[in-house]
């Protein structure tokens, strides 16, 4: 009887010291090497923009970028809401520019590599993406008029060395915008064909100049990193690479039974994708229906990929061209956000809904239905002790 | 000498028994594997399941008309990046089918959503190869690809299955 408890004692004592150790099936190392950092492509060139990988446009972008004379009141630029010192992000549940916004702030590492922008992917590159603030009433609440001029008395010479020279601005309107108000609108309708398109190719180069110096914002690696190196290499981690049980289960979960890693795929944790995961509204706020909506407006925008001032040729407008139109998943659903880095940056979703990530398991965990369209995500059993296991691995990538 | 006795043949007592209590541990653990075994199986979620679609590249046509064949263009499947794939048609006697007029949907039967993308048929390029642009897999996982298949000779429709 001794010698089975003892035989009992031994097998139990092995499968408990099993756990502990960083014990993973091939699957999911394969899984695992597939998030870690270094195997994130280099960053292809993006032909839409030929300034893109120009460093005199990126240095005149990072300008415009933080200049709060890029706005209407003379106090909003890009930086405002997207704080160098805070992941490009502003740490609100609703950005606040000129005025205060439905959305949070997008964190900026690695947007170059977005195929859609915003929330709901309303902008098809990240020049267009970021002329939309610059007009937007709530944001920046400029108009393309008043920026052409600004830039010739501002920049002017620094602007044409990367360029080309800029048109003759006499007889253009101050301020004129076709989505101003109302008499910047009328304004802009009693300009030339001629005079509107000098506007809009000066307006388009801020927005490459800018997006030329936003490619060079990248994630940076993690303890995650490290530690999916090590596993992957199989060498003794270093430097606080090793994780703790509980990261470890963290992790297990994250790429298992919690089913996370099904959106939140590859290094940048993003699928690129749109989904409904029932994330509640914000009571106060507009109706937002995310995607559905964002269609419409990424195929009427100027300066969209099909549009007059894309440079390269029109084999780039792929996603653009096979969009999904009017599919009733569209309906509420919002962009897949990277992960790196998710958990210094509080609150979360897409207009802040949650101020903790223990929030934002719940919320998986419950999948509770979508107030409109359908949630893609379904109900889970997790334990208190997997929920922070969750918590604890999500930390490992903003260490 | 009597106790001599006495204790081999306790000894021998306590030798067959402790045997038997082996055995019957042995039977007890064995039924206890069974019957943890029987639970993960019985409340194991059905994605736990093994499923193995069927994921040939060649098939025939749900109504027999056509045989098609889907490959990616470039013979790999990469995940998250727009790609080009070929469907082939040909008729059951192997002459390709050409003219077809190629509609696409598909999703993840699992996740209860269609695909990222809407790809297209954009070009013929002869011998019954129709190029399919903006295909785009997002996640690892069972994809459906559908067609719908218009031709001189009849319609008809195909399911191709991509696991990734």
């Amino acid at each position: 009887m001794k010698r089975l408890l003892c035989f009992l004692a031994l097998t139990l004592a092995a499968i408990l010291a099993g756990c502990g150790k960083p014990d993973f099936s091939d699957a999911e190392k394969k899984t695992i090497a597939s998030l870690a950092l270094n195997t994130l492509p280099l960053l292809k060139p993006d032909t839409t923009n030929r300034f893109a990988d120009v460093p005199a446009a990126a240095a005149l972008g990072s300008t415009l970028f933080f200049d709060v004379g890029m706005s209407r009141d003379g106090a909003v630029s890009c930086s405002t809401c997207h704080k160098i010192d805070r992941q490009f992000q502003d740490d609100l549940p609703q950005a606040v520019g000129v005025g205060r916004t439905n959305r949070r702030t997008m964190p900026l590492a690695g947007v170059a590599r977005d195929p859609w922008f915003f929330w709901d992917g309303r902008r098809d590159s990240l020049w267009a993406q970021a002329l939309t603030p610059l007009e937007n009433p709530l944001e920046q609440a400029g108009n393309r008029a008043a920026y052409a001029h600004y830039i010739k008395a501002r920049f002017g010479e620094r602007f044409e060395r990367i360029f080309g020279p800029l048109p003759d601005f006499s007889g253009i309107p101050l301020n004129a915008s076709p989505l101003g108000t109302d008499a910047e609108k009328a304004a802009w309708n009693a300009m030339s064909d001629a005079q509107r398109d000098a506007v809009n190719r000066v307006y388009a180069n801020i927005g490459k100049a800018i997006a030329a110096f936003e490619r060079s914002i990248e994630p940076a690696q993690t303890r995650f990193d490290r530690f999916a190196l090590d596993l992957f290499t199989g060498a003794e981690p270093k430097d606080g690479a090793a994780f703790s049980r509980e990261e470890i289960l963290g992790l297990k979960l994250f790429i298992g039974k919690a089913n996370c890693v099904t959106c939140h795929n590859g290094p940048r944790f993003t699928d690129n994708g749109f989904h409904n995961t029932g994330v509640p509204p914000v009571a106060g706020l507009p109706p937002d229906r995310g995607r559905i909506d964002a269609v419409a407006q990424a195929e009427a925008d100027p300066f969209n990929c099909f549009g007059a001032y894309r440079d390269g040729d029109v084999s780039a407008c792929g996603e653009l061209r096979f969009m999904v139109k009017d599919a009733p998943e569209l309906i509420r659903a919002y962009k897949t956000p990277s992960l790196r880095g998710a958990a210094t940056r509080p609150p979360y979703m897409h207009a802040g809904q949650f101020s903790s990530l223990d929030e934002v398991v719940a919320h998986y965990a419950k999948a509770a239905p979508s107030v409109e369209g359908v949630s893609e995500i379904h109900p889970l059993q997790l334990s208190d002790r997997e929920r922070a296991a969750l918590v604890a691995f999500l930390k490992t990538l903003s260490e | 000498m009597r106790s001599v006795r006495q204790n081999v043949v306790r000894r021998r007592g306590t030798g067959l028994a402790s045997l038997w209590r082996y055995l019957l541990a042995g039977l007890g653990l064995a039924a206890l594997l069974v019957g943890v075994l029987a639970v993960v199986y019985l409340t194991a979620p059905q994605s736990a399941q093994p499923i193995a679609p069927d994921v040939s590249r060649t098939k025939n046509t749900d109504n027999g008309l056509f045989v098609a064949s889907f490959a990616p263009e470039r013979g790999v499947v990469r995940q998250g990046e727009l790609q080009s794939w070929l469907l082939t048609l040909k008729t059951k006697a192997g002459a390709p089918v050409e003219g077809a007029a190629i509609t696409i949907s598909g999703g993840m039967p699992q996740h209860n959503h269609g695909l990222p993308t809407s790809p297209q048929a954009t070009d013929y390029l002869g011998d019954g190869r129709y190029r399919i642009e903006g295909v785009k897999f997002t996640m690892s996982g069972w994809w459906q690809l559908h067609f719908a298949i218009s031709a001189t000779a009849g319609s008809d429709t195909v399911l191709f299955n991509v696991v990734l």
